[in-house]
C-alpha cells in the first residue's frame, strides 16, 4: 500500500508519459523515429529475455539472437503465403493463422530449442554453454540460408516477405486507424502493441524475479555448489532460466516478423546477440530498470551515430572514413570490455548484484 | 576411392591447421581455466598483417624468397604483441572476479578486433599472393598441392617443436606447474604473471602462422575469416580434452578428417537433401556430441566439469 501511495503518482505520470510518446515524438522528431522508438521495444523485450538467462541465472549466451529468428521464422511460415509455394496442394493460399496461435506457438518452439540446446551443456561449466550458444546461433543461420532447396521452407537468403501483418480484434495493425476521431497510424499502434507486451515482460520478470525460482537462479549465479547444496536442482533450474529465456525471445522474434512483414536471415547475425548482451551488461545484469536504460540506449545510439558520425567526418576530413555501423560494433565491444572492468555491476546496478560482482566499497561493507 | 583420398588429404591439411589453432586455447586453459573467445580473431590478425607486410614488402621490389619469411616473422611479432596487451588489457585484472566477468571481456575484445580489422582493410576479400610454386602432384589419384605439404609438414613440426618446449625446458615446467596449481608454483619462485604472458604470446604466435596457412591454402583473407576457425579449433580442442596439448593436437587432425569426409559424404547420406553447403555444421555437432558422452574429451583425464 505504502508503496502505492509513495509512487502512484509517478507511475501514473509515467504510463501517460509512454502513452503519448509516439505522438510527441511523431511531432518532434518525424515519422522515422516513432519506427525506431517501435525497434527499441522489441530489442527491450529480447534484453529482458536475455536478462533471465545472463542476469537471474548467470549463464552467458551468446546466441541469443537464435531465439528471436526462431520466432520469427515461425510467424513468417504461420502467417504468409509463402508455404503456398512449396505445397500447394496442403495450403493453395500458405497459411495464414491467427496472431494469438502464432505468438505461443512461436515462443513454446523457441523454448524448445533452448531446452534441447541447453540439456547438453548446462551440466557443464559456463563456458562451455557461451560457445555452444555462440555455435548454435551461427547454426541457425546455416540453416535459414540453405533450407531453400530441395525443399523450400526458408527461402534461403531472399527470406520470407508478404507476412501478414499483426491484426488485433480483426483490426489490422499495418493501416492507420480511425479511432475516437484521433488517427493512429501503423506505427503508433505497434509501439502500444509492443509497449503493452514489453509491460508485460516487465511484470512476469520481476514476479520471477522476487518468487522462490527467481531466488534460486540467483543462488545458483552466486555459488552453484552452495546452491545444491541447499536443496535446490541446479539442472532443472537451469535449464528452465534457459527455455524462459528463448520463450521471451521466440515471442519478440514473433512480433518483429509481424512489424516488418518481412524476415530474412541477414536480421539473425552475432552482431545482433552482441548488442542484445550489451544492452543487459550495460544497464545492468539482473536489474530490470537498467536492463530497460541499457536497451533504449542501443537502440538509439545507431541512429545518433548515423546522424552525427557521417556529417562530423564531412566536415573534419572532407570524406567518410569510418562509417557508422562498424563504428557501433566497435563501441559496443568496448563497452563491454570497459563495464567489465570498471563497472561490473553496470551503470544501475541491481544491489545483489553489486554485492557479488563489485568492489564497491559502500557496499562491501554491508 | 580417389575421392575418399582427397577428402583425407584435404582433412588432414584442414585439421593441421586446427590443431595449431587449438593448441592456442588449449594452453591458455590449461593455465587459466579461461577459454580465450579473442583467439579466433588474433588468427585473423595474423594473416591481414601477414598481407600487408607481404604487399608492402613486394612494392619496394624485395625478393619473394625474403619477403615470405619476413612477413610472416612480422605477423608473428604483431600477434604476440596483441596475445600480450589482450592479457594484460582483458584478463588479469579479472583473474579473480566471477567466471562471467572475463567471458564477457574476451567477447568485448573479440568484437573489439573484427570492427577493428574492418576498418583497416575493409569488407572485402583479399586475395593472398602466390610467392611458391605451387604444384599438384597426383597421389593415387588424389591431388595434393606443394602448398597444402608444406602446411601439413611445417604444422607437425610446429607441434613437435611445443611439445619440446613445454616438456623439456625450464619455461616449460614452469607453465605445467602454474597450470597444476598457481599458488604452489608462486611459492616455489614461478613468476606467473611472465608465465601467462609467455603462454598467450606463444599461443598468439600459432595462431598467426595458422592464419597464414589458411589463407595461402585457400588464397584468400577476410576480416570475418577468424570467428568460424575459432569456433572449429575451440570444438578441436575439447574433442581431444581441453587443457590437454596432445589432445588438441589430434583433435584437431580428427576434426578435419570429420568435416572434409562429411562434407564430402552428407549428399550420398542424406539422399541429396543437405549438400556440401552445411560443412560448417559438422563442427558443432561433434561438439554437442562430445559434450554429452564425454566432457572430458577423447584424452583428456581432467573432468571438464566445473572447478
Amino acid at each position: 500500500m505504502k508503496f502505492a501511495q509513495k509512487y502512484g503518482t509517478l507511475l501514473a505520470a509515467l504510463v501517460i508519459a509512454l502513452l503519448l510518446l509516439p505522438f510527441i515524438t511523431d511531432a518532434l522528431l518525424g515519422r522515422g523515429w516513432v519506427r525506431i522508438v517501435d525497434f527499441a521495444m522489441l530489442y527491450i523485450m529480447l534484453a529482458l529475455g536475455l536478462n533471465i538467462v545472463v542476469g537471474y541465472a548467470g549463464l552467458l549466451d551468446l546466441g541469443y539472437i537464435a531465439f528471436f529468428a526462431v520466432g520469427a521464422y515461425c510467424y513468417a511460415l504461420a502467417g504468409s503465403p509463402h508455404l503456398a509455394m512449396t505445397f500447394p496442394m496442403a495450403f493453395p493460399d500458405g497459411v495464414h493463422l491467427s496472431f494469438w496461435i502464432i505468438l505461443p506457438m512461436a515462443a513454446l518452439i523457441a523454448g524448445g530449442f533452448g531446452v534441447l540446446l541447453g540439456a547438453p551443456t548446462l551440466r557443464l561449466r559456463g563456458d562451455y554453454l557461451a560457445i555452444v550458444t555462440l555455435g548454435f546461433g551461427e547454426i541457425i543461420r546455416i540453416f535459414l540460408n540453405n533450407l531453400n532447396a530441395p525443399i523450400n521452407l526458408t527461402n534461403g537468403p531472399q527470406g520470407i516477405s508478404r507476412i501478414d501483418p499483426v491484426s488485433i480484434a480483426d483490426v489490422p495493425l499495418s493501416v492507420t486507424q480511425n479511432i475516437f476521431g484521433i488517427e493512429f497510424p501503423s506505427v503508433h499502434l505497434y509501439f502500444y502493441l509492443f509497449l503493452a507486451f514489453t509491460a508485460l515482460v516487465i511484470l512476469i520478470s520481476q514476479r520471477l524475479e522476487r518468487s522462490r525460482i527467481g531466488r534460486a537462479w540467483m543462488a545458483i549465479r552466486e555459488d552453484e555448489i552452495a546452491a545444491s547444496a541447499m536443496g535446490i536442482n541446479t539442472r532443472n533450474l537451469k535449464l528452465l532460466a534457459f527455455a524462459m529465456g528463448a520463450m521471451f525471445g521466440g515471442a519478440s522474434g514473433a512480433l518483429f516478423a509481424g512489424f516488418q512483414g518481412f524476415v530474412s536471415p541477414e536480421s539473425f547475425s552475432l552482431i545482433e546477440s552482441i548488442m542484445v548482451l550489451c544492452m543487459v551488461v550495460l544497464g545492468g545484469m539482473g536489474n530490470i530498470a537498467g536492463v530497460v536504460i541499457g536497451g533504449v540506449m542501443l537502440a538509439v545510439l545507431p541512429e545518433v551515430l548515423r546522424h552525427s558520425v557521417v556529417p562530423l567526418q564531412q566536415v573534419l576530413f572532407g570524406k567518410t572514413l569510418v562509417d557508422p555501423e562498424s563504428l557501433r560494433m566497435l563501441l559496443f565491444g568496448a563497452a563491454l570490455i570497459v563495464m567489465m572492468l570498471y563497472r561490473p555491476a553496470g551503470l544501475i546496478p541491481s544491489r545483489v548484484r553489486r554485492r557479488e560482482l563489485g568492489t564497491d566499497e559502500a557496499v562491501d561493507k554491508v | 576411392m580417389e575421392i575418399f583420398l582427397q577428402q583425407i588429404i584435404n582433412g588432414l591439411v584442414q585439421g593441421s591447421v586446427y590443431a595449431l589453432v587449438a593448441l592456442g586455447y588449449t594452453m591458455v586453459y590449461g593455465i587459466l581455466g579461461l577459454i580465450n573467445f579473442a583467439h579466433g580473431e588474433v588468427v585473423m590478425i595474423g594473416a591481414m598483417l601477414a598481407l600487408s607486410a607481404l604487399t608492402a614488402l613486394l612494392g619496394v621490389g624485395v625478393s619473394a624468397l625474403l619477403a615470405l619469411p619476413l612477413s610472416i616473422v612480422l605477423a608473428m611479432a604483431g600477434c604476440m604483441v596483441l596475445g600480450y596487451s589482450i592479457e594484460r588489457i582483458a584478463y588479469r585484472p579479472l583473474r579473480h572476479a566471477p567466471r562471467l566477468a572475463p567471458l564477457i571481456t574476451a567477447i568485448g575484445v573479440s568484437i573489439v578486433l573484427q570492427n577493428l580489422a574492418m576498418m583497416i582493410w575493409g569488407r572485402s576479400y583479399h586475395s593472398f599472393p602466390q610467392l611458391i610454386a605451387n604444384d599438384p602432384h597426383n597421389f593415387g589419384g588424389a591431388i595434393i598441392n606443394d602448398i597444402q605439404i608444406i602446411i601439413f609438414i611445417l604444422a607437425l613440426a610446429i607441434m613437435a617443436g611445443l611439445m619440446v618446449v613445454v616438456h623439456r625446458t625450464k619455461l616449460g615446467r614452469a607453465m605445467r606447474a602454474v597450470a597444476e596449481n598457481q599458488h604452489a608454483a608462486q611459492l616455489m619462485g614461478v613468476d606467473i604473471n611472465r608465465v601467462i604472458s609467455i603462454t598467450f604470446m606463444l599461443g598468439s604466435a600459432l595462431a598467426a602462422i595458422a592464419g597464414i596457412m589458411v589463407s595461402a591454402n585457400y588464397g584468400l583473407a577476410h576480416y570475418y575469416m577468424g570467428f568460424l576457425l575459432g569456433l572449429k579449433a575451440f570444438t578441436a580442442a575439447v574433442l581431444g580434452g581441453i587443457g590437454n596439448l596432445r589432445g588438441a593436437m589430434l583433435g584437431g587432425l580428427l576434426l578435419g578428417l570429420i568435416e572434409s569426409l562429411g562434407a564430402g559424404y552428407i549428399g550420398d547420406m542424406t539422399g541429396g537433401f543437405m549438400g556440401s553447403n552445411y560443412q560448417d555444421v559438422f563442427a558443432f555437432f561433434v561438439l554437442i556430441a562430445v559434450l554429452v558422452f564425454r566432457p572430458s574429451g577423447l584424452f583428456g583425464e581432467r573432468l571438464a566439469e566445473r572447478a
